[in-house]
């Protein structure tokens, strides 16, 4: 469980605007291992939703280089992202981003579209299924985003994530819309998956409750590595309401 | 991405709104209806139009003999006696643009009935194909003289309805006996009325008998006979032809061995010329060909002579009717184009806001692995889709009121499977194009901004 899954080694990302350049990333070099559960945090501007873009292949660099999975990705066409964003990266977003008038099953099965698994309609149906079951929303899975609630909605965005069994799940600020009893509820959603499923996190957020369920916590200013501590010890017990804030375990600074 | 992945994927797009799906498919419902109900409506009033020029005669031929001359004296055209009625036998045998073709033996003789008299414009000796030709089947009264009428010089003639004013006061000639040159006929039917020609000439003023009657029986022989003194071809000269009296055998028939060691063109009964109409408009062309060269082989002209005969066509007419045809689906065509433009437009519009408000939907299916081909794909399958559909919806519509139109106004209409097809494909098409630019560009968009997009 030990073996690198991302590395970014100098990342920097600069934005023109006109003829201004925006330096959003300065030089960022980074290790994630396989299995790891991390949380960006940083005030606003700091960088982290550009990083998180860039760790999910949205963006590219503007220089330095990143390896996902053992394949440098930095350099890829346009298309060749977009097959490692299906096959490797699961999303989940602040607002959901679910598809209107689309019952969950059909959600959860959306990105298949994109797939070249030919797997089978029965098969990918009973995927979704399953997937759907585990988050907990087996009974509505007919159901459209207008019928479900905050919480019931990310589950389904959550299971979204999964259905290409991606080794890494990237959440950009998952609890920001929900309220304090549901955001309990996902936390411990992907406590459950990073633990049992060993699936890879990588949340951004400035909720210290949120960031507290990670083990690792990086902390981005300016465009750069404030800080990066690994939270050693066992998981924190699950939070009831806001008890999270102070994760116990020691902490020790790398980096 | 599969082909029915991106199917599914628009349907699913489609039905998700369907209100506006259905208004975006009107555009092209529309267009494709005026189109197909305008194509149906124009090709039946265009050919119920070139169906009045045509009988007009413009689809019809002449063939004329050729030229006779003696010690460098013309005379003119139709003198020389080198046209048959076997000719024309064998023209309507073999020539597969000829609708009909009839033998034209002329005459002028006067009239007699009672106490009248009248010298018609026309006396023509015939067969029942001419009414064919010209397209005046239709009787008034009574009925057409009969093949065997022909073929037995009968004293038969039907008359015009100018004839029946001059010489009957009216009353209705049928079953009356006539006086031709002093020869008994008898009328058994009237033509229906059909006004002047384009020349002003009273076609009506007509007297139309079997052609052997008014050769044998009415002028003795024909008009260019009795101004040609050099032909000694004379209807009692003809030989080896039973099909026509007045051709009695008078030499004894030759052996096979004969016909092949002395080839003597031999002489069969003139007529003055051969009417004939082409199959259609564009036939006219080809007809003219195909009578050529079965007439210069049966006229066993050699390569390089002349023809002894010429074939002349209503060249005017003709191109009226072409220009008339032409300007008619010229017309409607620009209709269409117009209509389908307007379609296309209003799909592009909806396209282009359906990509601005699914701009979030976007960006969601570019995060979760779509290329921007997939996108583009899925846009121009939508559009696609909405121009299939609003045009197999217009088509029903347009056959629908192209059926009414028939059935309540009694205009003529004309299905047509190319404008059926033609739909199809151009919806299609429009689909393509007035899709092509909403789905590029929402191929373009970046994932990162798309799904921030308010």
């Amino acid at each position: 469980m030990s073996d690198t899954l991302v590395k970014l080694n100098d990342i920097r990302r600069t934005f023109r605007v006109g003829e201004i350049s925006v330096h959003v990333l300065r030089g960022i070099t980074l290790e994630i291992e396989r299995g790891a559960y991390v949380a960006l945090t940083g005030s606003s501007g700091s960088g982290k939703t550009t990083l998180m873009n860039l760790l999910g292949c949205l963006d590219r660099p503007t220089s330095g280089e990143f390896w996902l999975d053992g394949v440098e990705v930095s350099r890829m066409s346009s298309d060749a992202r977009a097959m490692i964003r299906n096959k490797k990266i699961g999303f989940v977003f602040q607002n959901f981003n679910l598809l209107p008038r689309t019952t969950a099953l059909e959600q959860v099965m959306m990105p298949l579209a994109y797939t070249n698994s030919g797997l089978s309609e029965r098969d990918a149906k009973k995927r979704a299924t399953d997937l759907l079951k585990m988050v907990g929303l087996g009974e509505r899975m007919d159901h459209r985003p207008s019928q479900l609630s905050g919480g019931q909605q990310q589950r389904v965005a959550i299971a979204r994530a999964l259905i290409n069994q991606p080794p890494v799940l990237f959440a950009d600020e998952p609890t920001g819309n929900l309220d304090s009893r549901t955001t309990a509820e996902i936390l411990e959603m992907f406590d459950r998956l990073n633990r049992t499923e060993g699936i890879t996190i990588i949340l951004v957020t400035h909720d210290p409750t949120v960031a507290g369920h990670a083990r690792r916590n990086i902390r981005l200013r300016d465009g750069m590595i404030e800080s990066d501590t690994i939270r050693e010890g066992p998981p924190p017990t699950l939070p009831s309401h806001g008890d999270a804030t102070h994760p116990s375990g020691t902490e020790r600074q790398v980096a | 991405m599969t082909i029915k992945k991106t199917l599914g994927t628009a349907i699913r797009a489609l039905r998700r709104n369907i209100t506006r799906s259905a208004l975006t498919v009107l555009g092209i419902v529309i267009g494709i209806a005026a189109v197909i109900a305008m194509m149906e409506i124009g090709k039946g009033s265009s050919g119920s139009i070139s169906k009045t020029i045509a009988s007009m005669g413009a689809n019809n031929l002449l063939i004329f003999p050729g030229t006779a001359s003696t010690g460098g004296v013309s005379f003119g055209g139709g003198s020389s006696l080198t046209l048959t009625a076997e000719d024309c036998d064998a023209i309507i045998r073999e020539c597969s643009a000829i609708a009909a073709a009839a033998p034209l033996v002329r005459a002028r003789p006067q009239l007699v009935y009672q106490d009248k008299n009248w010298v018609p414009t026309f006396v023509y000796g015939s067969t029942p194909a001419y009414l064919t030709v010209r397209d005046w089947s239709q009787m008034a009264d009574g009925d057409i003289f009969t093949d065997a009428d022909v073929r037995n010089a009968s004293r038969v003639c039907v008359v015009g309805q100018t004839l029946v004013r001059e010489l009957f006061g009216g009353v209705n000639p049928v079953g009356k006996e006539i006086r031709v040159k002093n020869v008994a006929f008898t009328v058994v039917g009237v033509l229906t009325a059909k006004g002047a020609n384009a020349f002003g000439m009273d076609q009506d003023d007509i007297l139309l008998a079997p052609w052997t009657t008014i050769k044998y029986r009415v002028s003795g022989s024909s008009t260019a006979s009795s101004t040609t003194a050099s032909t000694s071809t004379t209807s009692s000269a003809n030989s080896a032809d039973s099909t026509y009296p007045g051709a009695t055998a008078i030499f004894p028939a030759q052996s096979s061995t004969q016909a092949a060691d002395a080839p003597m063109p031999v002489r069969f009964a003139n007529v003055d010329q051969v009417i004939m109409s082409a199959t259609s408009g564009e036939q006219i062309k080809p007809a003219i060909r195909e009578v050529t060269s079965l007439l210069r082989e049966r006229h066993r002209l050699q390569t390089g002579e002349p023809d002894d005969f010429s074939i002349r066509d209503m060249t005017e007419s003709a191109n009226a009717l072409a220009s008339t045809t032409n300007m008619m689906t010229n017309l409607l065509l620009a209709v269409a184009l117009i209509s389908l433009v307007v379609g296309g437009v209003g799909i592009m519009n909806i396209m282009l806001v359906s990509v601005t408000e699914r701009t979030r939907e976007i960006g969601l299916r570019m995060a979760v692995g779509a290329r921007s081909r997939d996108i583009l794909r899925q846009f121009l399958t939508e559009a696609t889709l909405l121009c299939l559909i609003g045009g197999l919806l217009g088509l029903a519509l347009g056959r629908g009121a192209a059926l009414m139109v028939q059935k309540f106004l009694r205009w003529p209409v004309e299905s047509s499977v190319e404008a059926i097809i033609a739909s199809i494909v151009v919806s299609a098409v429009v689909g393509i194009v007035f899709g092509f630019y909403p789905a590029w560009k929402a191929s373009r968009l970046d994932p990162i901004e798309a799904l921030r997009y308010e």
